[in-house]
């Protein structure tokens, strides 16, 4: 028999209104900071607060502001899902959490060398934050995505982690990996290095920012031709852009829904595939030898 | 004399996001023919539709890439580089008329 428990205490409603409110928040900082303008215009993020520092300029953007309400979210919802654990008596939050778990292990497992098995939570925090992030633009705010500097920051983080598997047997056979098959081509694989993060940040970032100006290109171009069609209309009535009511919508789906969730799939599958390659062949963790030792004196 | 220079500043702009927009014939064949195949194997086998179609999701978002290497570009062309470069001109001109070479 199932012991009758309260579904939600305090901490757990603290959690849904953390999850909820930056998301809020956010949406408010940008209804109050847009300037009043007439008619459609594709502008960048918004700056609302900018200081002098002798680097350069600091600037709090939208993006900013937006991908860290999304890191609230996901932190928040991460902690939501994984509270009151039990083996006994699992509720569905937890088997929603497990389910989770379940599929990022699979994928890590399916694409990721064994040496890489506890990689799952990087891959999902990966997924999920890009996905969050571009789904964001459904509310209304400008996805963080969008911005060229977020995704970069991704994608140096991936190149960091590459290197450092690069140097796992050395400086000197690094060095030596880049004069392969030919030593000509020593410049060129330097380079290649270096395209690995670019393409990544602009394949990202170049699929959701073109999403949202056409999205905005299309609304305008309906709200001409609403203007041309039902201008005779006389007052109010002819000012109203019906033909943007709903026909945008469609097209959100497929720049908005699907692109951001086959972007945020690729991102993860690129990082996997390329720290997973990054791995010389030959090698052989230490700390696995230590283990495996270990096991030996135990048999 | 400046309208004339700010009008070919923004032609030229115009025509580069243009021909830059020519990358996307690439992309277009690839993932005609990519899809071309998907289709074909799902034909021969059925069964196999959900793994072929993941598989071709990714593939034709890789072969995407250039295309979409283009836009940013024709973007960036359309958007952004015409204010920076009427800007610099702008501040040329200004520079030179203080100097007192115009």
């Amino acid at each position: 028999m199932r012991a009758t428990k309260r579904k939600f205490d305090f901490l757990d409603i603290i959690l849904i209104l953390g999850m909820i409110l930056p998301l809020v928040a956010a949406i408010m900082l940008k209804v109050l900071f847009t300037p009043e303008t007439h008619g459609v215009s594709i502008t960048g993020a918004l700056i609302f607060w900018q200081t002098d520092t002798p680097i350069g300029k600091l600037m709090i953007t939208e993006s900013i502001v937006n991908s860290w309400a999304i890191v609230m979210l996901i932190s928040c919802l991460a902690v939501f899902l994984t509270r009151k654990l039990s083996v006994k008596n699992p509720s569905t939050r937890q088997a929603f959490a497990e389910w989770i778990v379940y599929h990022c292990e699979k994928l890590v497992g399916g694409n990721m060398r064994e040496e890489f098995a506890n990689y799952g939570p990087f891959i999902a925090a990966i997924l999920s934050l890009s996905a969050f992030s571009s789904l964001s633009s459904l509310l209304g705010l400008h996805s963080p995505t969008s911005n060229i500097n977020i995704v970069a920051a991704w994608a140096s983080l991936v190149f960091v982690l590459i290197t450092y598997y690069k140097l796992k047997l050395g400086p000197i056979y690094y060095i030596k990996g880049f004069a392969e098959p030919v030593v000509i081509l020593f410049p060129i694989n330097v380079i290649s290095e270096f395209a690995t993060p670019v393409s990544m940040t602009f394949r990202h970032y170049g699929n959701i920012l073109s999403g949202s100006i056409i999205g905005t290109l299309i609304a305008y171009a309906l709200g001409l031709l609403s203007n041309k069609i039902f201008g005779f209309l006389p007052g109010l009535l002819g000012d109203i852009p019906y033909l943007r009511v709903g026909l945008p919508a469609i097209l959100s789906l497929y720049f908005d829904v699907f692109s951001a969730c086959m972007q945020a799939f690729i991102f993860a599958m690129l990082t996997m595939s390329n720290v997973s390659g990054a791995l010389p062949e030959g090698y052989i963790p230490k700390i696995r030898k230590k283990h495996r030792a270990k096991q030996q004196i135990v048999n | 004399m400046i309208e004339l220079a700010i009008g070919i500043i923004l032609g030229g702009c115009a025509l580069g996001a243009g021909c830059a927009m020519i990358a996307g014939i690439g992309p277009g064949i690839g993932e005609g023919n990519a899809v071309a195949s998907a289709c074909e194997a799902i034909g021969r086998q059925p069964e196999s539709k959900s793994d072929v179609t993941s598989t071709m999701l990714f593939g034709c978002a890789i072969a995407e890439t250039t295309g979409i290497y283009a836009l940013v570009i024709a973007i960036l062309l359309i958007f952004v580089a015409p204010g920076r470069f009427v800007n610099i001109l702008t501040e040329g001109i200004k520079a030179a008329k203080e100097s007192g070479l115009i």
